[in-house]
């Protein structure tokens, strides 16, 4: 009798489902990537002043708090994503505007931009190809997110420059181990919703960027 | 107009701290504990991205 059991065995469903969800989550983060380039060369265009930046960031958490894990699950989460890395682009495109403006800003943002892309490229390369599962990091990651946010927190009004600097370090190496651990969860199949995935994955990659860049400025003398 | 725009952003900021809370209590309770080579297989990447940092500033000084 001829075999008319057509059905995907199990497995294969699942791997083609954990597939999906890493082929849209790094189609929807190319795009809001190229978006945010967009609103940020709109910023620098208009020459929006530096507290725009602040106005942006705090919109933008707001909205990711509230509004986007209650959108997610539907197309409107779509363009809440778009909305809020819109946003932090035009914040970034007023501090950019600043570096710009330095004797070395140009170089500065360069490496910045250069530096932020293969630190994601190759952390996200080894999480995919290694095969790993780095949920262990999970506790260490969020413990050191709640201290870096205090950290912030004290400094916003500290002003800190030392204090500036190991914030900026202490985020690049947490967003870093954040790549590792959500790409292994996303390749593994325990993220199944692609708009969360990539807004977790935007924030890594912007807090990487900003950081590195207030760490070559300061370092470069700028 | 300034401090009002960082005491919106300490309030902003301590509010993110009570929405990782819970998955800060979730990853410390139920996360899988880390194995022999675990941490290795972590640092070793997290080092190279050190590395390119200390490079870049080397870059700009």
């Amino acid at each position: 009798m001829a075999n008319t059991d057509f059905s995907i065995p199990r497995s294969s469903q699942s791997v083609i489902s954990t597939n999906k969800v890493l082929k849209n989550t790094y189609l929807l983060l190319a795009a809001t990537l190229g978006f945010s380039a967009f609103t940020a060369m709109v910023s620098i265009a208009l020459a929006v002043p530096s507290w725009m930046y602040l106005v942006s960031v705090i919109v933008a958490m707001l909205m990711g708090i509230f509004v986007l894990p209650r959108t997610a699950n539907s197309s409107k989460g779509i363009g809440v994503i778009f909305l809020i890395t819109g946003l932090l682009g035009f914040g970034l495109g007023s501090i950019l505007s600043m570096y710009l403006a330095l004797p070395n800003g140009p170089q500065t943002v360069g490496l910045a931009f250069g530096g932020t892309a293969a630190i994601f490229l190759g952390l996200s390369g080894y999480a995919l190809t290694s095969k790993r599962d780095f949920s262990f990091m999970g506790g260490f990651i969020f413990a050191g997110m709640m201290v870096v946010i205090l950290a912030v927190v004290a400094n916003l009004f500290l002003q800190m420059p030392a204090l500036s600097l190991a914030i900026s370090s202490a985020i690049i190496l947490l967003m870093s181990g954040f790549i590792l651990f959500d790409t292994s969860r996303i390749a593994r199949g325990e993220e199944t919703n692609y708009i969360m995935a990539t807004y977790g994955i935007y924030l890594a990659i912007f807090n990487i960027f900003i950081s590195l860049l207030q760490i070559l400025g300061i370092m470069g003398d700028d | 107009m300034e401090l009002a725009l960082k005491i919106a952003a300490a309030a902003v900021l301590v509010l993110m701290l009570f929405y990782l809370w819970p998955a800060y209590k979730h990853w410390q309770e139920n996360g899988p504990k880390a194995e022999k080579g675990d941490w290795q297989a972590a640092i070793l990447p997290l080092g190279a991205v050190v590395a390119l940092v200390v490079l870049l500033i080397m870059a700009v000084r």
